[in-house]
């Protein structure tokens, strides 16, 4: 189960109103490579892995993945919140604003809906292991893409940190992935499925 | 009891359960490396002083820590998405 810790991971406070930054942010809230997917990923995929050690780290990230989330979100908020009629037709943000108001909801920067094809769950360990440490480099180049417009030192901060947390996510899995090929036969790691197979073990 | 120490308390929650969340996950990985276990046994005893200080003082970060006297105090703002705290 989850408990909620009344705090952010990394503090966000932003004074200055952006709806046009907010509308590019959003995606890494429900865009293909955002937060939520990153976290429904990881905590589907625990089920099959079968090194504990292994499901324990897709726990432990994808509920970090959920704070990240959170992050996310109150950056889009701070940046909307107070926005007047007139700010937000001159910010771009009038399509988003009919359908949503000044509320969250998962969507991508160019609208798209949050969908869980965003995601995988093979029921593979090495399949999944290998999404995910791409799914980690999607997300810090989407974070680098949005760091390139981004020029409030409020807003800059904790993109930084979540860009960094990428780059962990991404050496924690590369780790992962070894202690499960660890477990094989190194002349084919590819000849069983280890969470379907139980005769794959050397 | 004044601002500053308030902020302050913050703080070192904040930067001491990162540096647990950090750990967490090298530990997943490296879960006989001495130096993350020594480090990890060193920050949670700094942080658990943080919370039990800040949670006397400024109220409950956990549901857990609830105080129940005379009203439910929990779901009192503001919240952490506000920035105001």
């Amino acid at each position: 189960m989850w408990t909620y810790e009344k705090r952010l991971q990394y503090p966000v406070k932003i004074t200055q109103c952006n709806p046009k930054l907010a509308q590019v942010i959003m995606s890494q809230f429900g865009g293909p490579d955002g937060e939520l997917a990153a976290s429904q990923r990881y905590l589907s995929q625990r089920y099959t892995m079968s090194n504990p050690k292994v499901a324990g780290l897709l726990t432990d990230i994808g509920t970090e993945e959920m704070a990240h989330m959170e992050m996310v979100c109150a950056i889009v908020h701070q940046l909307t919140r107070d926005l007047t009629p007139q700010q937000i037709v001159e910010g771009g943000f009038e399509k988003y604003y009919v359908d949503h108001t000044l509320g969250l909801w998962p969507q991508s920067a160019g609208g798209i809906p949050f969908t869980a094809t965003f995601f995988q769950s093979k029921g593979d360990p090495i399949t999944d292991l290998i999404e995910d440490m791409a799914a980690e480099q999607k997300a810090r180049t989407t974070y680098d893409n949005i760091l390139r417009l981004v020029h409030d030192q409020e807003v800059c901060e904790p993109i930084k940190f979540l860009r960094e947390r990428e780059i962990i996510h991404f050496q924690r899995f590369g780790e992962a992935l070894r202690m499960i090929q660890d477990d094989l036969d190194c002349k084919n790691f590819y000849a069983f499925n280890p969470s379907m197979d139980k005769e794959c073990k050397k | 009891m004044d601002g500053m120490n308030r902020d302050k308390l913050f703080a070192c929650i904040m930067a001491t359960s990162f540096v647990m969340d950090d750990l967490r996950l090298f530990l997943d990985t490296h879960p006989k490396d001495q130096e993350a276990l020594d480090y990890w046994r060193k920050v949670e005893r700094v942080r658990n002083e943080a919370v039990k200080e800040y949670t006397k003082c400024y109220g409950p970060i956990s549901m857990y820590d609830v105080d129940v006297d005379d009203r439910w105090t929990w779901a009192e703002g503001p919240w952490p998405w506000e920035g105001r705290c």
